[in-house]
């Protein structure tokens, strides 16, 4: 096995390319562990962690972007990310133990794609891009379109994704996670949901995105839950209209961590619930 | 028997926090040697698998590779019981659990080792399989072993089923007819497992002229030497085992897994070799306890008073015969003074790892099903849960389910703190139960050797044959300075290897603080005896007239001679002058441990829209005697609850149609982790045991007896509705809903 820290993303897109099953570097809280399971390394491993800007948080057209060597502690130590988008910062706090969160990266969280991954719901709630580059040059992606499925994106050949941009907000808007795990911490979703809101000045949603995790091969976004809450001051018929809509939206499967029944029920239980805390972040009073 | 001590009940700093918070504590992953090689352990992929051939050459001819072994290179052993411990061990001709070993590699790394795993080719022919207790003692189900039924079993009953018991006293079906109320119940738990943080690990040398030494993480170093050298066939006296600091056990270390293995790659390497299991085999192939069905019956009349109570228990312990739901029958009723009571145990092989011991074993299943059913009968006749255990507690006198009579035993005083205690009062909010159950634990003593110096600078050695799991060194260390009258700090306690002291049973059936307390006890009256006489030679007096006051020797009386009393430090100053070295010692097999009562109250929250179960607010109430170190004490009553919480509401193991255990790790087999735990109060009640001088009950066990019927308690009543199986998930819980 090969190890080798790449000067910048150019360099990175290189090694990635000339060599096959080549896995990047960040955090590695998910590769470590693989690799320690299966006794065998790639050929292989680009350390993506000392390339210049990929370590920082920026500001950018008021919003920011979050370099993919960012950790989970900076993020939540981000005070001006964290008052704009709380519940992505949140639902990356969520990843792992405080330990794990010193070296976990939200890209990294993407880029593991497991359906239950905390982050992804909230980014997809947060309609968040992801800038990929490749050997053809760089674009920029919503994180929704780059989900394919349990541990896949569709990322092409030596791709690397350098950055998410969380968007600037407008006043009265905020967004929240929360996910369903059978303790208080140390463990995977068996539900996820983020919920992103904006508020008028009565109070009224005036447009929302909710993403449900862990439900589907991917976390997906739900346009009937979010067509549930617009126009609403989130009373109950529009909460139980949420949480039968994030319900249906469910395709998820029987297993140790979860039935398929349970999950059906506690999206809609953890949609609304996120919705209720998006709302009272958005400045709305139940 | 009130006594006033002045070092029992005080709480000194550990004798082993130092060295473990630091790091420097050697656990049994620790240790290495020169020219050490590393092994690995393959392992059945099949729930039940014939042996067709195993092929190792390819692993063998992989340069590094120093040994490969596998069944076929263990002799046959006579003693049926370890012949199993063997054969789970390393197979012979059959896989009978997925996880179980087949073979093993030492090699000079970790990494050639893994790699010559996978060049071991073995030829599997599966076979049918059976993992579910009701399904494999039902007749026709797949054998696990042929041959091994208990006697005395009908053909109502399946091979699988190798042994039978039954327990009480009186006529329980004139006194179901005595009842205003009688609810039978069939309860379910899972099987869940000790949890211990360190995996298993040794380190083992074994030469060709069948001198040996091996270091382990064990529970009792003494039955690894013993079940070691007759795997292997070598004198006792030649392997020297020496037990590592330990990370926890549970019951779980009380037998061997990796020791023969490791000591027979040695021999055949000529190489020391050093075997530490991953937290998968951890799971796949060492001891879970048992899993079981339990039907309950109790006839309860409408003041209270219970008229019968039945129990059938139906216990699952793995792949190889085993004789544990026994302690689950004895224990089942055994909080209450009943006329008529019946319990019966069967014990059931499945392909499943072979059940081992774990803390109190077979007691918080059986216990669940009984103190289940009590509370639903208070429920249904509007009675006052601890009122109605009052009404029936076991009391000093009273004869037990399981025969004998109580001396002085403590529940009704657990009880009484119970109810008198703020918790019992406290509000509940909306969505929250608050259960009660009452458990029970024998206690054991066992055989014990304890070795003691008196140094010249006045300091004490103490060496004993039981590995600390639990804070024994402390406690034993405490009544050696209460026995000699000298401070704490003087007194130094290790555990000594299998060549330093003498036999010693291994740390279980909470027996060390007991048993070792004991014979520490009567080491320290053999050295003060020695004392006394090196005082009436320095005094030229009769050995008869000095007496042992206060850490000092001082003559009887005016008339035996008027000296001022000469300190135990003033006596070992000179005693190369007065006969040379001082020490006590004794050996024994005291058999009086006091059986140990507890009652625990849990207030619980259920979220009605998820079915997560919080636990809100826990008191612990238990009698030990004689707290001799109360803080360890108060942890051991923590630990015993927090693992029953873990085993009522997430623990469990999960299994497949295909026999394969699907949850290999502590991600998908949940124990609780802090946050999912309130502190847990512990109160301590001390009703001194008869059968010891210093009044001391064993401890460790009984708190994890009530835990699982005490929150199931809770649970029906926070969401007024009974579940009947553990663990009470939230899918579970939700379904009820």
């Amino acid at each position: 096995m090969r190890y080798v820290v790449a000067k910048d993303s150019r360099d990175a897109v290189a090694l990635l390319g000339e060599t096959a099953g080549a896995r990047v570097l960040a955090g590695g809280t998910d590769l470590l562990v693989q690799m320690k399971l299966s006794e065998t390394g790639p050929a292989l491993l680009v350390d993506i962690k000392r390339i210049p800007g990929m370590g920082d948080i920026i500001e950018e057209e008021g919003g920011f972007r979050i370099g993919a060597a960012v950790s989970g502690a900076e993020m939540g130590a981000h005070a001006a990310l964290k008052a704009q988008w709380p519940g992505v910062v949140e639902a990356v706090e969520l990843i792992g133990s405080a330990q794990v969160q010193g070296r976990a990266t939200m890209v990294g969280n993407l880029c593991n794609a497991s359906p239950a991954a905390d982050s992804v719901p909230a980014m997809l709630a947060a309609a968040a891009l992801a800038r990929i580059e490749g050997p053809e040059g760089v674009r920029d992606v919503p994180v929704v379109e780059l989900l394919a499925g349990p541990g896949k994106l569709h990322l092409a050949d030596a791709e690397l994704i350098t950055s998410i941009f969380l968007p600037a907000r407008v006043p009265q808007s905020a967004d929240a996670y929360l996910r369903f795990i059978p303790r208080t911490e140390m463990d995977i979703a068996v539900v996820g949901a983020a919920v992103s809101l904006e508020l008028d000045e009565n109070g009224v949603i005036k447009a929302a995105r909710v993403a449900l995790g862990a439900v589907a091969p991917t976390a997906r976004l739900v346009p009937e839950a979010e067509n549930a809450l617009v126009g609403t001051k989130l009373d109950a018929s529009a909460l139980a209209a949420c949480a039968a809509a994030s319900s249906a939206a469910c395709a998820p499967i029987d297993d140790k961590r979860g039935t398929v029944e349970y999950r059906t029920k506690v999206a809609g239980v953890m949609a609304t619930r996120a919705a209720k805390i998006a709302y009272i972040r958005a400045g709305g009073t139940l | 028997m009130k006594q006033d001590f002045k070092i029992l009940g005080t709480r000194p700093i550990r004798p082993d926090g130092l060295e473990k918070v630091t790091g420097k504590a050697m656990f049994g992953a620790d240790k290495s040697a020169t020219g050490m090689l590393h092994a690995r352990i393959l392992r059945s992929p099949h729930a039940h698998a014939e042996i067709v051939s195993i092929d190792t050459s390819k692993a063998e001819a992989l340069a590094g590779v120093k040994a490969v072994i596998t069944g076929a290179d263990f002799d046959e052993v006579e003693n049926r019981w370890t012949r199993y411990t063997m054969q789970n061990c390393m197979a012979q001709g059959r896989a009978l659990y997925d996880g179980h070993a087949v073979a093993a590699v030492a090699a000079t790394s970790k990494k050639i080792a893994a790699e010559a795993l996978k060049l071991i080719e073995v030829e599997y022919k599966t076979l049918p399989h059976v993992t579910d207790v009701d399904e494999a003692m039902r007749p026709g189900a797949p054998l696990v072993h042929e041959g091994v039924k208990g006697r005395k079993l009908g053909d109502d009953v399946s091979g699988n089923t190798v042994g039978y018991y039954s327990f009480g006293h009186g006529d329980i079906e004139a006194g179901f007819t005595k009842a205003d109320k009688v609810i039978e119940r069939n309860f379910k738990t899972a099987a869940t497992h000790q949890g211990y943080i360190e995996p298993q690990a040794c380190l083992a040398d074994l030469g060709a002229d069948g001198r040996g030494e091996l270091w382990c993480s064990t529970q009792g170093h003494y039955m690894v030497r013993e079940v070691c050298s007759e795997i292997l066939g070598i004198d006792a006296s030649q392997l020297r085992v020496t037990a590592s600091e330990i990370g926890g056990g549970f019951g779980g270390k009380t037998t061997v897994f990796i020791e023969p293995v490791a000591l027979k790659l040695s021999q055949k390497s000529g190489k020391p070799v050093k075997l530490v299991m991953s937290r998968e085999e951890v799971f796949r192939a060492t001891g879970p306890t048992m899993s079981a069905s339990m039907d309950v019956k109790i006839g309860m009349d409408k003041n209270g008073k219970i008229t019968a109570g039945h129990a059938k228990l139906r216990y699952q312990g793995g792949a190889f015969p085993y004789n544990m739901v026994m302690m689950g029958a004895m224990s089942a009723f055994a909080c209450y003074d009943l006329e008529n009571v019946q319990s019966e145990g069967w014990d059931v092989m499945t392909n499943r790892p072979k059940m081992i011991s774990y803390r109190a074993p077979g007691a918080p299943m059986a216990t669940y099903g009984v103190e289940s059913v009590i509370d639903e009968l208070c429920q249904k006749l509007g009675l006052d849960p601890i009122e109605v255990r009052l009404k029936n507690a076991a009391r000093e006198g009273s004869k037990s389910s399981y025969g004998p009579t109580y001396k002085a035993i403590g529940l009704v005083e657990a009880l009484e703190a119970a109810k008198a205690h703020p918790h019992y009062a406290a509000p509940l909010p909306a969505n929250t139960g608050r259960g009660v159950a009452c458990g029970f634990w024998f206690n054991f003593g066992g055989q014990v050797s304890v070795s003691m110096a008196i140094n010249t600078d006045g300091t004490v050695n103490l060496i004993e044959g039981n590995p600390d799991i639990g804070g024994s060194r402390a406690s034993i260390s405490m009544m050696a300075a209460e026995a000699l009258g000298i401070p704490f700090e003087r007194v130094r306690t290790i555990v000594g290897d299998t060549a330093s002291v003498g036999f010693s049973d291994v740390t279980d059936g909470s027996r060390v603080t007991f048993a070792v307390g004991i014979a520490t006890i009567n080491a320290a009256k053999a050295a003060i005896k020695e004392l006394c006489k090196r005082a009436a030679m320095i005094w030229e007096i009769d050995a008869e007239a000095v007496e042992w006051v206060d850490g000092a020797a001082q003559p009887t009386g005016h008339n035996a001679g008027n000296f001022p009393p000469m300190s135990l430090a003033e006596i070992a100053a000179t005693s190369g002058k007065t006969g040379g070295p001082i020490a006590g010692h004794h050996e024994g097999a005291p058999d009086k441990a006091g059986v140990s009562f507890g009652v625990h109250l849990v207030d619980v929250e259920v979220d009605p829209e998820t079915g997560f179960t919080s636990i809100k607010r826990y008191t612990a109430f238990q009698d030990v005697g004689k707290a001799i170190h109360p803080a360890y004490v108060e942890g051991q009553i923590q630990g015993g609850a927090v693992q029953g919480i873990g085993w009522a509401l997430s623990e469990e193991y999960i299994y497949g149609e295909d026999g394969r255990l699907q949850n290999p790790g502590f991600l998908d087999y949940r124990i609780p982790v802090a946050s999912d735990l309130p502190m847990i109060d512990a109160v301590i009640i001390e009703v001194p045991n008869p059968g010891h001088p210093y009044g001391v009950r064993g401890c460790g066990e009984t708190a994890i007896v009530p835990p699982l019927a005490a929150i199931s308690n809770g649970v029906a009543q926070a969401i007024g509705k009974r579940l009947f199986e553990l663990p009470m998930s939230p899918p579970k819980i939700l379904k009820a809903l």
